[in-house]
């Protein structure tokens, strides 16, 4: 790893100058996306800009028909919120799934979000419920939000501040897991909400999180696990790996969205 | 011996806990020495290169860094050591290539050593690492069995003919040949035993110093096995005279195998120390652990049985090729031959049994012993191999073993072993109770009520531990004794210093052998401690692998608190004005025969020491040492009973009971034992469903991280049911036998039979270890067609 200058603002415009200041700047959250790159040298920020001392990021607010997660809410602070449990509970016992008890207690959403990795859980999550990402400067919508592998609308800047998530009538998340590292090999969130019905697929495609239309025309006829356990996907384009190929991939986004609507009960 | 409460049989705490789960171990990465340097091992990145040249002066030229040392400079320091001799069936011995501790001309494997950058710090060490230039000039990679026989494949070593090490058997091949000959039925399997990483907790890490004042060196080091890399870092690479070379591996967090090979690292910390004047400190990354700690199992067989038409076993021929890496680790040849080929008879009474294996260098990490070494080779395919028998001939599985069992000991072997003793029936009926194997019926019809395919596989198993003794290992191409010292120490008031040449790294002899101690003085067993692992202290040994240390070492420990006792009565008969044939000792008092008048274990010490009234012509003190040299294996032996659930929609694997019926021998700490056999189980589990180690066909490892090799963790588990029955070890006074190994030997080709039978109705009738998901779904797809 090397060496980099750490700072430690305790304002969103201090955060920005820093940000701003150095050519190599990057933000730090939870730090468990950006801290394994860098141990691996495949990252080697010159500045690392903290956002754990500027204040407001770690509210949860409810919105009424919507809930408002603020960036630096751990996985763990969403898997245990009384407001995420009681109005999106399908949000909450995502986040409780999401790699092991230490990964929860440290890595955020705003992070996870704004790094955009093909196997992390809440791309699914933000697309099927339609969510608002909003930053220090504007609102974004997740369907314009994550645009491929690691790449979304973020300026290089642009400082994520809360994630907004409309309350759906129903939704569940249904991941199969990589035995390993336990990123989603095929994690499928469907939501039932305002919106119509969304399935969104994470892990699964090398461009990071799908919608799958064929299944939500079909949830839309008739909301059954049924509906969609014939719906197969192409495994074009999907991701490959020593645990998991396009193939078995792709057969695994139509279990576990069964599975997801399933559990929509 | 009596039983007391923290005696022999009692489920004492481990002492050695106290220290670990507060914090306080003392393991080698946190020793540090004043003026201490950091090594930084630099590292191969390709598989199979000669070096056109490495420029350093960039590196020397960084911040902090004193010295930057290749395989040049060490030209001349011998090459690392193999343990044993195999010959090959021309008789032909074994094709031993040199082993530069740094790379000389040529790197052979992703991860061999080619340079050494030492600085002040660690980070110096490793960024100035990064400006060593190193002209790698890439030759074509063999990174498996197939493609090291291949035609044309490229040779690892040129003196190496088409890659092989040796050409080995064991056995009678025309007697079994004869048996295939008589057979009504020929069953036949292929398997592959996956090729494993170990993955101990602690990292290898090492810390050298060399004195100039005296001339001593001392090494501490991460190892099973402090003397051996003593005898071998001294004698054969370094040319140091034992006296002045101190190895320590002082507490270790895990071995399994990994730490008992005298590793390149060892040679080259020790060698800069003593090139530097300063001590040189170097921590492995776990990165770099995946790459560089010796690798496990990787067997391609081929075996057939031949069977007479009531399903009597008659002949059995294997043969297999086995992954020696690039390098001839310590005990690489003698993991897939004089561990593994004499394990073929297993519990029957085959008559006739031959088995051949070809051993091939490839660009891979060397491959060495790994938890059970050889025998859960064995073990896995023999137990595939009559399961898959019992189904072709529609036998009974359970019954096809008890038909085959052998009943009357001792039982000479086709292969070499000679069985002391064993009741194999008492074991499978233990398991088959203990599991409920009748109702299993009902269990699978409940699970396919809920869409699960449920499975239920067995496996009955011998094993051999505690590989003895000398003479015999010595002729087959040993180059180690394989015996054990202890010393015990009484101390003038009584308390009791224990020394012995084993080590623990997770075993709890700190516990089991001063358990021994105190029982057989009868001190109190807060009054014995057992030191081990620092060749300064000890008198000698041989380390602790094959299950040996309690078979081994801790019979050296009871021979030598035998003759503490046998002086302390003569002790006490002085005090006791008694001849020393009256003298009985029991429950750490020594009793003149038929009286009341005695004298405790401690009195006898203080009178040893301050022998102011002392029998005539006998030595002050009281201090016993012995050496032991077994004059058997031992043979602890069980049957193991998995029970799995398919997911057939996803093909997940899910273990929902695991039983256990072992027969170890005496059990001299349940809960440690209990601790142990846990530890294999799941181990057996991790290389039955998810562990994997792959390489890329250029010679790069996949599974380089814990991103992509998934080892087992408590939730992959279900709660182990534990049984015994025991027979006791012959021929050691304390009739033990060996446990660190049982459930990774036994246990795999129990859960592949289970996932084998979950999807037989499928249409699956094969499945590879390690059963994945997507293994699973494939094989179901297939199957479906």
């Amino acid at each position: 790893m090397n060496d980099f200058t750490y700072h430690a603002p305790t304002s969103l415009d201090d955060a920005l100058a820093a940000l701003r200041g150095g050519d190599g700047a990057k933000l730090i959250a939870g730090g468990h996306s950006l801290l394994p790159v860098m141990k691996l040298n495949l990252a080697a920020p010159t500045d690392l800009v903290s956002l754990a001392g500027v204040p407001g990021l770690g509210d949860i607010t409810d919105g009424g028909d919507s809930v408002t997660v603020g960036a630096m809410c751990t996985h763990a602070d969403v898997a245990g919120s009384d407001v995420v449990r009681a109005r999106i509970p399908a949000l909450a016992a995502m986040a409780d799934g999401i790699g092991d008890a230490q990964v929860r207690n440290a890595g955020t959403i705003g992070g996870s979000v704004a790094h955009n990795d093909p196997a992390a859980d809440y791309p699914a999550a933000c697309v099927a419920l339609g969510a608002t990402v909003v930053t220090d400067r504007r609102e974004i919508h997740a369907d314009d939000f994550f645009q491929g592998m690691f790449a979304t609308a973020l300026a290089d800047d642009e400082v994520i501040t809360a994630v907004r998530f409309p309350v759906a009538a129903r939704a569940a998340y249904a991941k199969f897991a990589n035995p390993a590292s336990k990123y989603a090999v095929a994690g499928v969130m469907v939501a039932d909400g305002a919106a119509g019905v969304r399935v969104a697929v994470t892990g699964a495609s090398g461009d990071g999180v799908f919608r799958v239309a064929e299944m939500e025309a079909a949830l839309g006829a008739s909301f059954s696990g049924e509906a969609v356990a014939g719906i197969a996907v192409s495994s074009d384009g999907m991701l490959s790996d020593t645990a998991a190929g396009a193939d078995y991939r792709a057969h695994l986004v139509t279990v576990m969205a069964k599975r997801a609507v399933e559990a929509c009960g | 011996m009596s039983a007391n409460g923290s005696g022999i049989g009692a489920s004492v705490k481990r002492k050695e806990d106290n220290r670990f789960l507060t914090g306080r171990g003392r393991y080698t990465d946190d020793i540090n020495l004043p003026g201490q340097l950091y090594g930084h091992i630099l590292r191969s990145p390709v598989a199979h290169a000669n070096i056109g040249g490495i420029d350093t002066s960039a590196a020397e030229a960084a911040p902090g860094v004193h010295a930057v040392f290749t395989g040049k400079d060490m030209e001349g320091v011998g090459g690392i050591p193999t343990g044993w001799l195999i010959h090959s069936k021309d008789g032909s011995p074994m094709v031993e290539p040199a082993h530069p501790a740094l790379a000389l001309g040529k790197v052979r494997y992703v991860g061999d050593c080619v340079a050494i950058v030492v600085a002040e710090s660690r980070e110096q060490a490793k960024e100035a690492a990064n400006l060593v230039e190193v002209d790698y000039q890439e030759l074509p990679a063999v990174a498996s069995i197939e493609a090291a026989e291949a035609e044309g494949a490229a040779a690892v070593f040129d003196e190496a003919s088409n890659n092989v090490c040796y050409d080995w058997e064991v056995g009678d091949r025309a007697a079994t040949d004869a048996a295939f000959d008589e057979a009504t039925h020929v069953v036949s399997i292929d398997v592959v035993n996956n090729r494993l990483i170990p993955n101990a907790i602690e990292p290898r890490a090492a810390i050298a110093n060399y004195d100039p004042a005296t001339g001593d060196y001392t090494l501490y080091t991460t190892s099973q096995n402090p003397h051996l890399v003593r005898l071998l870092l001294g004698a054969f690479v370094l040319g140091l005279p034992e006296h002045k070379l101190r190895i320590v591996a002082p507490d270790v967090g895990g071995g399994f195998g990994s730490k008992i090979p005298h590793y390149a690292e060892e040679a080259i910390l020790t060698w800069t120390a003593g090139q530097l004047g300063r001590p040189v400190k170097w921590t492995c990354e776990r990165i770099d652990a995946f790459k560089s700690d010796t690798h496990g199992r990787d067997h391609i067989s081929t075996a057939r049985l031949a069977l007479d038409a009531d399903g009597t076993f008659l002949g059995l021929h294997v043969s297999t090729k086995a992954n020696l890496g690039a390098y001839l680790s310590t005990f690489a040849t003698c993991v897939p031959t004089y561990l593994y080929g004499i394990l073929f008879a297993g519990p029957y009474t085959t008559p006739a049994v031959y088995c051949e294996v070809k051993s091939f260098f490839t660009n891979t990490v060397p491959v060495d012993a790994l938890r059970g070494a050889g025998r859960p080779e064995a073990t896995y395919l023999l137990e595939r191999l009559v399961e898959k028998a019992a189904v072709e001939l529609g036998m009974d599985r359970v019954e096809i073993r008890r038909k085959n069992f052998i009943r009357e000991f001792p039982y000479q072997t086709p292969v070499a072993l000679q069985y002391d003793l064993g009741d194999y029936d008492a074991t499978l009926d233990l398991a088959l109770e203990a599991s409920d194997w009748a109702g299993f019926e009902a269990r699978r019809a409940e699970s396919a009520a809920r869409g699960k395919c449920r499975g239920i596989g067995i496996s009955t198993f011998i094993e051999a531990c505690g590989i003895a003794p000398s003479a015999v290992v010595g002729s087959l191409g040993a180059r180690a004794g394989l015996y054990e010292s202890g010393s015990v120490r009484v101390h003038p008031t009584g308390s009791v210093s224990v020394f012995t040449g084993t080590h623990s790294h997770g075993q709890g002899h700190e516990t089991t052998f001063a358990q021994i101690v105190s029982d057989m003085l009868g001190v109190d067993f807060d009054a014995v401690d057992v030191v081990h692992g620092d060749s300064a202290k000890i008198p000698f040994g041989m380390g602790t692998y094959g299950s040996r240390s309690l078979a081994v070492g801790g019979t050296a420990i009871y021979l030598a608190v035998e003759k503490v006792i046998e002086k302390g009565k003569k002790i006490a008969a002085h005090l006791l004005e008694a001849a020393v044939e009256d003298i009985e000792f029991e429950n750490g008092s020594f009793t003149v025969a038929g009286t009341d008048r005695s004298k405790s274990i401690g009195e006898v010490a203080l009178t040893a020491y301050v022998p102011h009234n002392y029998p005539e012509g006998l030595e002050p003190g009281l201090e016993e040492t012995a050496f032991y040299d077994p004059l058997n294996f031992t043979f602890p032996a069980g049957t193991h009973i998995a029970e799995v659930e398919v997911d057939p929609e996803t093909g997940e694997v899910d273990v929902v009971a695991v039983t256990g019926a072992d027969d170890v021998g005496r059990v001299i700490n349940p809960m440690i034992v209990a601790g142990q056999l846990h530890g294999g189980l799941a181990h057996g589990i991790g290389q039955a469903l998810l562990e994997e180690c792959l390489y890329q066909e250029d010679g790069q490892l996949q599974t380089g991280s814990y991103l992509d090799y998934t080892m087992p963790r408590a939730a992959d588990l279900p709660s182990f049911s534990i049984n015994h029955n025991t027979t006791l070890c012959t021929h050691n006074p304390l009739g033990v036998k060996g446990v660190g190994e049982v459930g990774s030997i036994g246990v795999p080709p129990a859960v592949i039979n289970a996932v084998i039978d979950a999807l037989r109705p499928l249409g699956v009738n094969d499945m590879a270890m390690p059963a994945t998901s997507q293994r699973v779904w494939q094989a179901i797809q297939q199957a479906q067609g």
